[in-house]
């Protein structure tokens, strides 16, 4: 596989340098996502379209209005008049509003193992994405257990295991039918330290995020964890087609679980995933990954440039 | 699920309410207002602005200026266009003349499909038909697995000849399978296929193969109703990718505002028929779109509502209890009874979420804490069968001895005590005919309002309240269909919600 790893670090101490690797992605995911504009001409004339056109990639009105108004202060300031000008001018505006200074995976900590928990509401790829993102892990030489502390949905533990397999990482289920998914998750934790594994990446059911005993569950999960080891990355997952409820979900899921990034999926489809800049901007979580099909290898890592250039094309 | 777009609503229509009459710039005001909730609801951007311009024009019309109240009438014409765009009255599954009955599901990567396959199955079965489940997903790892599982927790066949996981071709599985069905003389076959992505060409193909060759009677499409703008783009390529002939919306157990289903309503023009609630098996029902509308304008489904209770209700039970309070001979036994039987409707959170003004309270409703009911139970169930009949005889050592038995204070005997005194007292005065006066807690202007919200608006121990006051207003519900006349929720229901 081509694009940039995150190589287990050779020796004790030494530090890697995610940041280095991440921006060496050649995988790039621009060219997955639809153009905003496909068929529409973008001028200075038709300029107030451009909300119509951010709302219909889910960025919602108050987002929608605020980028247009700074696009146009923008154009303005720098005389930009041609549909190519005034798409850069969206780019940078877009680019320069997503940015964030913690994007990278965190997996800098001082002691293995590092744990990431993979949370969100029903059926939006959390599986999927574990199993991408632990075989690109096990191609960066670490070593991943899966705790599949989905013990509600049917066949879910069954799911992870298929990906288990096919990414060569450990897993660990439960025991029984309908176990505590904390007491699995602290499982898996144990497993890894037992057996000096790199990464545990814990796999939870999907959840709404109005259902407060499962929303105090994950909360339990993470508390259960952290008694052995510290957390590093809560992932939360999120849909691209999701609508103007994924800011309630982040809203939701951080409170309880701490979430330290999003994971946006999806976003081969026709969806735009506009939510998660909602997302990042009303709640300061950034954009960690992005995942674009159902191949091992159909993700990356965000970048908000090749997010905007996908987008306005 | 709609919460805050009814609640924008009725704050937009609020600050119509104390205009006798409307200039086309107090309309455009309203429009705006429901045109950027309608947006952050999720609603198609494209359906919204259709929708603007026919409110628009019949807010314009004499309609309007000739009602007597100018803004009840614009609520009215809201409320009409939902109806409209949301398939006006509801539709029925279409069967087969002859047996079997094929229902295709189709729809994205996670928006329920094959849990919805199993929810389908077994509100079939329970009336009457004998379905068989086809695993025509062998896409994502294990969705035959997960089928199966339903299969069996539901007890209704499966069919599923290859393992999945990218083995096996779906297209000969369907085939197979209404072959299957006919010769075991199966009534329904459901066939759960792969998600897929509108747009990729192969899977579309793939879709029109399964349907070619199953030759189904219904082809559902299944969507989340988390979905955003892009829901247009996904119906309108499945239906002309395979042609639907109906909607499921999944996840409405959420606090989406669910604009997706006027959405894909309004574009398909397909009826939506079935909606799914939460993740137990049972969580399934026929989707009305007259309730809907109203729940959108917050005016409650009240209709909803009064049939859980009776699916829960058992006649007998009802009848006894109605003369039990006729006789002022309810006691915490009945209470207790009630509670259980409240249970069996479902979340105690659902039920208050369908009644009218909730969305006012909806922070308060989110935040009820269902096992508030259990700590209540514990303390009734602490308690000798005496004193469940007769409060009266709870002195302080009683009182202590009952709250060591629950592992509850006193003060929480005391207060469930009291509040159970109250509701008798309310129930007497109901009784008598009527919603009591001067009841406390009850917010001015309420009056209309069933317990949900009474309950829940009042600031001190609202979760409390909601208990004692539920049974109560139940049962004189309970009583005066009993008596023969219609559900008290019907008139609550033709009442504004917003107060105008």
């Amino acid at each position: 596989m081509a694009f940039g790893l995150f190589k287990k670090k050779p020796t004790d101490g030494a530090a890697v340098d995610p940041g280095a690797s991440a921006q060496a992605t050649d995988r790039g995911f621009a060219s997955r996502i639809r153009s905003l504009f496909t068929g529409i001409r973008f001028d200075v004339a038709n300029l107030d379209d451009l909300e119509d056109i951010l709302l219909l990639a889910d960025f919602g009105v108050d987002a929608a209005e605020s980028i247009v108004a700074e696009v146009k202060r923008e154009a303005a300031a720098q005389g930009a008049t041609t549909e190519r000008e005034l798409k850069d001018t969206l780019v940078s505006v877009l680019t320069s509003r997503l940015g964030h200074a913690n994007r990278e995976l965190n997996l800098t900590g001082e002691a293995l193992p590092y744990v990431f928990l993979m949370v969100g509401v029903n059926g939006v790829g959390k599986t999927t994405t574990i199993g991408k993102l632990s075989a690109w892990l096990a191609e960066g030489d670490w070593s991943v257990v899966i705790g599949a502390a989905d013990t509600f949905r049917a066949a879910a533990v069954e799911q992870v295991a298929t990906w288990a397999k096919r990414s060569g990482a450990r897993l660990v289920g439960p025991d029984r039918d309908g176990q505590d998914p904390a007491s699995v998750a602290y499982q898996a934790v144990e497993t890894a330290v037992a057996e000096k594994a790199d990464i545990v990446i814990v796999d939870t059911a999907g959840r709404l995020q109005n259902k407060q005993d499962l929303m105090l569950e994950l909360s339990k999960i993470r508390r259960v964890v952290e008694k052995t080891v510290p957390v590093s990355e809560v992932l939360l997952v999120i849909d691209a087609t999701t609508g103007q409820n994924g800011l309630a979900q982040a809203k939701a899921f951080a409170e309880v679980a701490q979430v330290t990034g999003v994971v946006l999926t999806k976003v081969d489809g026709t969806a735009k995933g506009g939510i998660v800049y909602a997302i990042q901007r009303e709640l300061g979580i950034p954009v960690k990954l992005i995942g674009y099909g159902e191949g091992v290898n159909d993700f990356a890592f965000f970048d908000p440039a090749e997010f905007a250039r996908g987008l306005v094309g | 699920m709609f919460g805050n777009l009814s609640d924008r609503l009725a704050q937009t229509f609020k600050n119509l309410r104390t205009k006798g009459k409307l200039s086309p710039a107090d309309i455009d005001a309203t429009l705006r207002e429901i045109r950027r909730a309608l947006l952050e609801a999720d609603v198609a951007l494209e359906v919204v602005k259709d929708f603007i311009g026919a409110v628009r024009e019949r807010a314009l019309g004499d309609e309007v200026n000739k009602a007597l109240n100018p803004a009840q009438q614009v609520v009215q014409i809201v409320n009409d266009e939902l109806v409209q765009i949301l398939g006006g009255q509801q539709r029925r599954l279409e069967f087969a003349k002859k047996p079997p009955t094929v229902i295709m599901l189709a729809g994205l990567q996670g928006s329920g499909k094959t849990t919805l396959a199993g929810k389908l199955a077994k509100w079939l079965k329970d009336q009457g038909e004998t379905p068989l489940l086809v695993a025509a997903d062998l896409q994502r790892p294990n969705a035959v697995n997960q089928l199966q599982v339903l299969g069996e927790r539901v007890g209704v066949s499966v069919f599923a000849p290859e393992p999945g996981n990218g083995v096996g071709n779906p297209v000969k599985v369907a085939k197979e399978a209404i072959k299957h069905a006919t010769s075991k003389q199966f009534s329904m076959v459901l066939v759960d296929t792969a998600g897929r992505l509108g747009i990729d060409e192969e899977m579309m193909q793939q879709a029109r193969d399964i349907r070619d060759a199953v030759n189904p009677d219904e082809v559902l499409f299944v969507i989340d109703s988390m979905v955003g703008q892009d829901a247009v783009n996904v119906a309108k390529a499945f239906e002309d990718g395979v042609g639907i002939t109906g909607v499921v919306l999944t996840k409405l157990d959420g606090d989406a505002r669910g604009g997706a289903a006027l959405s894909v309503a309004s574009v398909t023009g397909k009826p939506i028929i079935f909606s799914s609630t939460g993740e137990g098996i049972d969580a399934f029902e026929p989707f009305y779109p007259d309730r809907m509308a109203s729940r959108i304008l917050d005016m409650g489904d009240v209709l909803s509502l009064i049939e859980q209770a009776q699916k829960a209700f058992d006649a007998d039970e009802a009848k006894a209890l109605a003369e039990k309070m006729a006789k002022n001979q309810f006691t915490l036994e009945d209470f207790l009874e009630q509670m259980q039987q409240l249970r069996k409707m479902g979340s105690m959170k659902a039920m208050l979420a369908m009644m009218p003004g909730a969305g006012a309270l909806r922070d308060q409703i989110d935040n009820f804490d269902e096992r508030e009911i259990d700590r209540t139970e514990a303390i009734i169930r602490s308690m000798t069968p005496g004193e469940r009949r007769d409060v009266k005889i709870l002195n302080g050592s009683r009182r202590l001895r009952i709250a060591r038995g629950s592992g509850m204070t006193v003060t929480d005997v005391n207060s469930l005590v009291n509040r159970f005194e109250q509701a008798s007292k309310m129930m007497k005065t109901m009784q008598k005919g009527g919603v009591p006066q001067g009841m406390p807690g009850m917010p001015a202007g309420m009056g209309g309002v069933p317990m949900g919200g009474r309950a829940k608006a009042k600031g001190k121990d609202k979760k409390k309240t909601s208990k004692s006051g539920n049974p109560a207003k139940r049962a004189s519900e309970e009583a005066a269909r009993l008596n023969g006349d219609k559900p008290s929720g019907n008139s609550e229901q033709n009442g504004s919600a917003f107060g105008l």
